[in-house]
């Protein structure tokens, strides 16, 4: 029986109230000693020295866009897991906007079986909510969950029609699976970055706040009645967040994530039409990114999510309006939230750890994200002090449409363990 | 409101500075002999300081007299090649580059999307990239893209001057209306200027907004409030819905052309309204300043945005600007083809 000891680190595993330096015992691809181990526990067992490292549950991503099948070309089910490896990501969840998109059975038969060759983050496929990702017939969620679905998204694209929603809320609430929603009224999309001043001094049409408002406005109604479990994907204004925190003082049944280009960047980014800045929902103000810090700081936004969505150079260095919509982020994101968040003050590692672990396994329920004894050895180790700088052409992934190229950082982690397995080590 | 108080006070601090020798407010930008031109690309009025302008005006001011020559030709680029890079239709713009290249004694390239490797896929950058290979030395572009020439500019060695893109920035169009408002009424500082229109959709109007605050006239920007974006104020401008009220106190109006191709309507109810609310005939030129300067940046919608009486009579001066548009274009080219060296 394969075993590993990490020693002597600050493990953090907030589902378990844990945070103190001590060892952690993997054996047989499970959790099995969480504390101080002797000498029988070490025997047989690759001893990993993580003095100085946080050690805390295998990371979760609720929010990865993939490619596969369809856009090969911008990244692959493989390369996107080992770019969550290197990122410290043991398990990401995967966006339906594929061709053709994730909205059957098969198709989430698919994803699983490249995820187990591929053999390195674990990717849990969300399918879609309505046939085609088009608002209009519900996609068979049913089936899709069967095979290993964890929740659906039209991801990309708002659920437009009413209707279309309240139904797909009812069907959900059945299932037991959550929603998750691209908060964005689609009759008033039409631009390519925030809308206000920096996009009307660059004559570039403006995706406004109110749109996501709207949508999600339409959707806490709905669900205040219907009492489905609903997910805010990539929350980017002030308005959202607030609405988002009354509705859990409501008792609703909500949750949502914030991305690190939401909680760092703002549409001041957009003035030299570098695409590499345009992303969906757009950057916004200052104001909506201190709001997005707060919502993670409080709890009112439960997960971080990075919303990796890869292209290929040619796709990125087209005109800004012309270009597609999209950051990555799974190899930056723990450097990012890390200066957003606690370099900025506004919230400690075991905060920061538990919104990358409990905080998106409540979401998709599942029994990941946690040191309990007996569940899956997912462990990441992070070097908080560690000081780097990005460089893009380093990455695992096949997607280099990184504004943070150059960023130096602080924080990183060192090692992602899947299952019992070492699966990156820096 | 509370946006262009910061603004205009910034502007009263920082111009008499950059004129160095004038303190008072409204004091005309000047430029001193031996001011450098460095700039290899020209993209938008937005980054240029007041003296670079004015620098800009007055080497246009030189080039006009070689029109008036026998020969109007001078060596100055004699041996460089401009490449018109027209993604977009245009026949003012283009022209008048491609005679101001041709008086400048340099070769020029035109390129039009219509009929070219554009419409087989290529991209903008393949494109660029193809004819800078050509050894190419400024290119003056033209692109339906807000940012396409900065993204150009970013990417060859060439110089780039903007010919108009997207809804963002029509640096040479806003040059010759100032060139033109400076020779009609004797200055800029001091003087209030309407803009007229879609002010959403119009380069020209930004490009305008940008030149005229820098060297210390009044902007106001008039149309409906689906024309006219609050946040445009953050230029330094302010706005109005009401045409008759602006009337009588400004010294100049640019009334803009409605771009039909730049969205799909909806944006206003109908032209006949459009042009009851805010065309500009006879009855509204009455209400007007005695000596006010009518312009129009062309192509004319005639009885739309303006009516043929006005257009044609003696407070307009569009054929002036057409005209003055060609030394502009002159002492970009020469200009910014110094700039690289």
């Amino acid at each position: 029986m394969k075993k590993t000891l990490l020693q002597n680190g600050r493990v953090i595993d907030p589902a378990n109230g844990v945070d103190a330096v001590c060892d952690v015992l993997l054996a047989g691809g499970e959790i099995a000693k969480v504390g101080t181990t002797n000498k029988t526990d070490a025997r047989g067992a690759e001893v990993i020295d993580a003095g100085g490292k946080i050690v805390c549950p295998g990371l979760i991503d609720p929010h990865v866009h993939c490619r596969e099948p369809g856009y090969e070309d911008k990244e692959t089910i493989a390369t996107a897991a080992a770019a969550a490896t290197a990122g410290g990501f043991a398990t990401i969840c995967c966006m339906p906007n594929t061709n053709p998109p994730l909205d059957n059975d098969s198709a989430v038969h698919y994803v699983l079986q490249q995820s187990g060759k591929a053999n390195l983050a674990r990717v849990l496929p969300v399918g879609c909510i309505s046939k085609g990702r088009d608002g209009k017939e519900l996609a068979e969620m049913g089936l899709m969950l069967e095979a290993g679905a964890v929740a659906f998204t039209d991801d990309g694209n708002g659920v437009g029609d009413s209707m279309v929603m309240q139904r797909a809320l009812q069907y959900s609430s059945m299932l037991g699976v959550p929603l998750m929603q691209h908060c964005q009224e689609p009759s008033l999309f039409g631009g390519s970055m925030n809308s206000g001043p920096v996009a009307v001094r660059l004559g570039l049409g403006g995706i406004a706040s109110a749109g996501e408002e709207i949508m999600l406005r339409r959707d806490l109604e709905l669900i205040e009645r219907i009492g489905a479990a609903y997910h805010v994907q990539h929350v980017s204004t002030a308005g959202s967040v607030e609405m988002l925190r009354q509705a859990k003082a409501d008792g609703l049944n909500v949750s949502a994530e914030a991305t690190p280009h939401h909680l760092l960047l703002t549409d001041a980014a957009c003035m030299g039409y570098d695409p590499n800045y345009k992303v969906n929902p757009p950057l916004r103000t200052a104001g909506d990114v201190e709001a997005v810090r707060q919502g993670v700081a409080d709890g009112t936004l439960c997960c971080l999510a990075t919303d990796h969505a890869p292209h290929t150079r040619e796709e990125k260095e087209l005109e800004f309006a012309l270009a597609p919509f999209g950051i990555i982020g799974l190899e930056v994101a723990v450097g990012l939230y890390a200066k957003a968040l606690i370099e900025a003050g506004y919230c400690d590692w075991p905060t920061l750890i538990e919104r990358m672990t409990t905080g998106p396994a409540k979401v998709i329920h599942s029994p990941l994200g946690t040191l309990t004894v007996g569940r899956a050895a997912d462990v990441t180790v992070i070097n908080p002090k560690k000081k780097w700088t990005v460089k893009v052409d380093q990455f695992h992934s096949k997607g280099r449409n990184c504004p943070y190229n150059g960023m130096k950082l602080k924080g990183r982690p060192v090692m992602t363990i899947v299952g019992g397995e070492v699966k990156f080590r820096l | 409101m509370a946006r262009k108080a910061p603004i205009s006070s910034k502007k009263r601090k920082s111009l008499p500075k950059r004129a160095a020798g004038h303190a008072a407010p409204n004091a005309e930008v000047t430029v001193e002999p031996d001011f450098v031109w460095t700039r290899k690309d020209l993209l938008g009025l937005d980054e240029l300081s007041p003296r670079e302008i004015v620098c800009l005006l007055e080497t246009a001011e030189s080039f006009k007299e070689v029109s008036t020559r026998s020969i109007k030709k001078v060596p100055a680029m004699r041996g460089k090649v401009v490449g018109l890079l027209f993604f977009e239709d245009s026949t003012r713009t283009r022209m008048s580059f491609e005679l101001a290249a041709s008086r400048l004694s340099a070769d020029s390239l035109l390129f039009t999307a219509k009929g070219s490797s554009v419409s087989k896929g290529e991209t903008t950058m393949d494109t660029v990239r193809n004819i800078e290979a050509m050894g190419v030395d400024v290119f003056v572009m033209r692109h339906g893209q807000s940012g396409a020439p900065h993204m150009v500019a970013r990417q060859v060695e060439a110089s780039v001057v903007n010919a108009g893109d997207g809804s963002h920035e029509h640096p040479t169009q806003a040059l010759l209306d100032i060139f033109t408002m400076r020779q009609r009424l004797g200055g800029i500082a001091g003087k209030k200027v309407a803009i007229v229109g879609d002010i959403a959709h119009s380069r020209v109007a930004r490009s305008n907004i940008l030149g005229l605050r820098k060297l210390g006239a009044e902007v106001v920007v008039v149309g409906p409030p689906t024309l006219v974006p609050n946040a445009i104020t953050a230029m330094g401008c302010s706005i109005s819905h009401c045409l008759d009220d602006v009337l009588g106190e400004v010294d100049a109006i640019n009334m803009l052309r409605i771009q039909f191709e730049r969205f799909g309507g909806g944006l206003f109810p109908s032209l006949r309204e459009y042009h009851k609310l805010y065309g500009m005939d006879a009855e509204r030129l009455k209400r007007c300043r005695r000596d006010v300067l009518i312009m129009h940046p062309g192509p004319i919608n005639r009885g739309v945005e303006i009516t043929t009486e006005v257009a044609d009579g003696p407070n307009s001066c569009i054929l002036q600007q057409v005209t003055n548009g060609l030394a502009i274009r002159m002492a970009v080219l020469y200009l910014v083809s110094q700039g690289r060296e």
